[in-house]
């Protein structure tokens, strides 16, 4: 049994502990599982000339994002034997320690949701047309890169 | 050949709008469509961002196919 759909991977806000919890509990059902792993992106509050980023403002470029995503799962389902995988990102604003990306793999072993989940982090971050906006606490901003 | 443009992350604040289309001559490359923005957008030259043409990253030399054209910043998802 696989689960290679494609869904929506965006979502509005920061990503909550309630739906990351509920993402885990839906897979109980799958009783081939035997390994998830999941990656969770948090908002850093970095001090960056004496000013500390209080929130990430996320845009995207949505139809090549949703491309990217798309080409990203397929790449992921044909180099590893994951049984699922899921990928949620935020858009709009996300405040510092809440939750903007988030990774889940599964597998019927270990060893394989190890590698897959890197491939598949690695990938969006230097893949997906997203951008975000770092919003210090004088309102004032700059512009993240991802290194 | 009009030709759809859009602006993503910094470089909005450089245009001040996400989208527009300008008439190009067919045949015309990449570049010689960046050379144009920068005479609209003086400061547009100083900024780092790949171009993106039916949403895949292109050389500058490729020629505009009349399919959207995406000016990106560097990349911030996760």
């Amino acid at each position: 049994m696989t689960d290679k759909k494609s869904k929506s991977v965006f979502m509005e806000g920061a990503i909550t502990s309630e739906f990351i919890g509920n993402s885990i509990y839906k897979h109980q059902t799958k009783t081939n599982i035997g390994a998830h792993n999941i990656f969770l992106g948090q908002v850093r509050a970095d001090v960056i000339n004496d000013k500390t980023v209080l929130a990430i403002t996320y845009t995207a470029y949505l139809d090549m994002a949703n491309q990217k995503f798309h080409e990203i799962r397929e790449s992921a389902f044909e180099k590893f034997e994951l049984t699922c995988m899921h990928i949620y990102h935020s858009l709009g604003t996300v405040k510092a320690g809440e939750i903007c990306l988030f990774v889940f793999v599964s597998a019927p072993r270990r060893k394989v949701v190890f590698e897959a989940l890197e491939y598949i982090v690695e990938a969006i971050k230097a893949d997906v047309p997203v951008f975000g906006k770092e919003i210090f606490e004088d309102e004032t901003h700059q512009w993240k890169v991802n290194s | 050949m009009l030709i759809t443009i859009k602006y993503f992350g910094q470089l909005t604040e450089i245009t001040h709008t996400n989208e527009e289309t300008l008439d190009m001559l067919e045949g015309t490359l990449i570049y010689e469509l960046l050379e144009t923005l920068y005479r609209k957008y003086n400061t547009l030259k100083t900024k780092d961002f790949q171009v993106a043409q039916n949403q895949e990253l292109v050389d500058k030399n490729t020629k505009l196919t009349g399919q959207e054209i995406a000016l990106l910043p560097p990349f911030a998802g996760g």
